[in-house]
């Protein structure tokens, strides 16, 4: 290299730092069972191959921590990987844990109140009974004004709110409830994080796939579904229920 | 300021090729200089529906390599002298086109030019990522059948997620729909899908309806687009089109069934 490309790079930056926020989906543990984590996961993933695919997911040890569980978080971590996940993250883990995460090239993400930046920080014990109350923090609604296209993705952490078409071949996904005041002809499903509650409201239902926790059905069973009426589909004993509004 | 079109559908032979001709035809016959680029390298074609095959010297992707200037390269119509054509390459493929190169000479055709007018290939690969990726407006080319629409409506995703409009958050490409080789005869049967299906179905403002016509095929052959066969109906549905989308209010032909001697006599529906 030339003197002189060398001078160029120093003058003109190559390089910017900038900031953004990302929807990322949170694993929450509340067993310490590797086994049945292991499991279970493996479950969900089956529900929406395509869309866990080398996806990054962080995980948060809050619940099993307020319940004196421990956890092995690099047998942990290597059962994320083993799926086909990439953890980017811990949340809510203790000093020693957040230790073996960044061992295994996890990042610590704050935010909850057991996280700890190991290091400088006194070995503490987690503090038994003056917890904080656990905090039921709201996720915003994710609100999409314009039609949802063929081939698009898009997935809400919390409710997701569309008032346009979602077109066959689009696939919606939310922790929450899912409202489309379009035509839904596409896949919907809520509550993907095993919500059950979850519920999908639309306007227009001639969807391919309807799904709520996990449990689905495809547009040859939604024949008697009327388009052109309000309906909201809940889960009741494990079955889809649609109903008119 | 210049513009720049882009005539796309995700799937193949629905019409994009006559479409660009047609249109880049139209707004230079109403003065407007005007270029047309065919992004289809390797399955040159709008050269010949142009007629101006034989006058091929320098194509895109020498311009793209920096082995012509774009004034070589730039073909001026016989019959028009506001619309310059700029041929693909037949000898490469998709690959020979880059981001940088096509984003180059876009700006340099954007000096001298009011519409650009880019021909898309088939598909959603890269030769199509490139010719709506700096695009302004989209004419969408649709046939009334499904999967033509549903190509059609994966396309307009990709227009309002990874164009250079998008990814730099300015006003979303302005997308236009254009019904091609419609025959009200054959929706009447129930053996295509109708312009109401289709509308309900990609929600997209109508540009146009261009009827199945023999006029297009005939002036494919003949090296001259379509538009220019004023008595046809084809050609009068582009002119349509041409004056809708500088602005103009005109009703839309071509929907309903043609009236056979006893319809006109008794003028019964």
């Amino acid at each position: 290299m030339s003197t002189d490309s060398q001078q160029n790079a120093h003058h003109s930056p190559v390089l910017e730092f900038k900031s953004s926020t990302f929807s990322v989906p949170v694993l929450v543990l509340s067993s310490n069972d590797a086994i049945i984590i292991e499991q279970q996961l493996q479950e969900k993933i089956h529900l929406a191959p395509e869309f866990f695919k080398n996806s990054p997911l962080v995980f948060d040890l809050q619940e099993l921590n307020k319940h004196d569980l421990d956890i092995d978080v690099t047998e942990l971590i290597n059962i994320i990987r083993s799926l086909g996940l990439l953890p980017i993250g811990i949340r809510g883990g203790g000093a020693q844990q957040n230790q073996q995460a960044l061992e295994l090239g996890v990042p610590i993400h704050s935010g909850h109140s057991v996280a700890l930046s190991s290091g400088t920080q006194k070995p503490q014990p987690p503090e038994p009974e003056a917890a904080p109350e656990p905090q039921i923090v709201a996720e915003a609604a994710t609100l999409i004004t314009h039609p949802v296209r063929s081939g698009q993705r898009i997935y809400a952490s919390g409710d997701l709110i569309i008032l346009a078409q979602v077109s066959a071949g689009a696939e919606i996904m939310a922790e929450g409830n899912i409202h489309v005041y379009g035509s839904l002809r596409g896949r919907a499903l809520a509550g993907v994080q095993g919500n059950t509650e979850a519920r999908i409201f639309c306007s227009d239902l001639q969807a391919e796939l309807i799904s709520i926790a996990g449990n689905y059905k495809i547009s040859e069973d939604l024949n008697d579904a009327v388009p052109n009426q309000r309906v909201q589909i809940y889960l009741q004993n494990h079955a889809l229920v649609i109903k008119d509004i | 300021m210049a513009r720049i079109i882009v005539v796309t559908s995700g799937k193949g032979g629905v019409g994009k090729t006559t479409t660009s001709a047609a249109i880049a035809m139209g707004l230079a016959k109403k003065g407007h200089k005007t270029a047309v680029i065919d992004f289809d390298v390797g399955l040159r074609n709008l050269d010949l529906i142009m007629g101006c095959e034989r006058r091929v010297v320098y194509d895109f992707v020498n311009v793209i390599n920096g082995e012509a200037t774009l004034n070589q390269a730039l073909i001026r119509d016989k019959t028009c002298n506001q619309l310059y054509i700029l041929p693909a390459s037949q000898t490469r493929d998709k690959d020979a086109l880059s981001q940088e190169g096509v984003g180059k000479i876009l700006d340099e055709l954007k000096k001298d030019f009011k519409y650009i007018v880019c021909d898309s290939p088939a598909g959603i690969e890269k030769g199509a990522h490139l010719a709506m990726y700096f695009a302004d407006d989209a004419f969408i080319v649709t046939n009334p059948e499904v999967s033509s629409v549903r190509d059609s409506d994966r396309m307009l995703g990709i227009l309002s997620s990874k164009s250079r409009r998008a990814e730099q958050n300015d006003e979303p490409i302005k997308e236009y729909l254009l019904l091609t080789r419609y025959s009200p005869e054959r929706v009447k049967l129930g053996e295509m899908l109708s312009v109401d299906d289709v509308q309900e179905i990609l929600s997209l403002h109508l540009l146009g309806v261009i009827p199945e016509s023999k006029s297009v095929l005939n002036a494919s052959n003949s090296g001259t687009p379509v538009i220019l066969d004023e008595k046809s109906d084809a050609g009068q549905a582009y002119a349509d089109v041409i004056a809708r989308y500088l602005g103009e209010d005109r009703p839309h032909r071509f929907i309903d069934e043609k009236k056979g001697l006893f319809g006109k006599l008794f003028g019964g529906k």
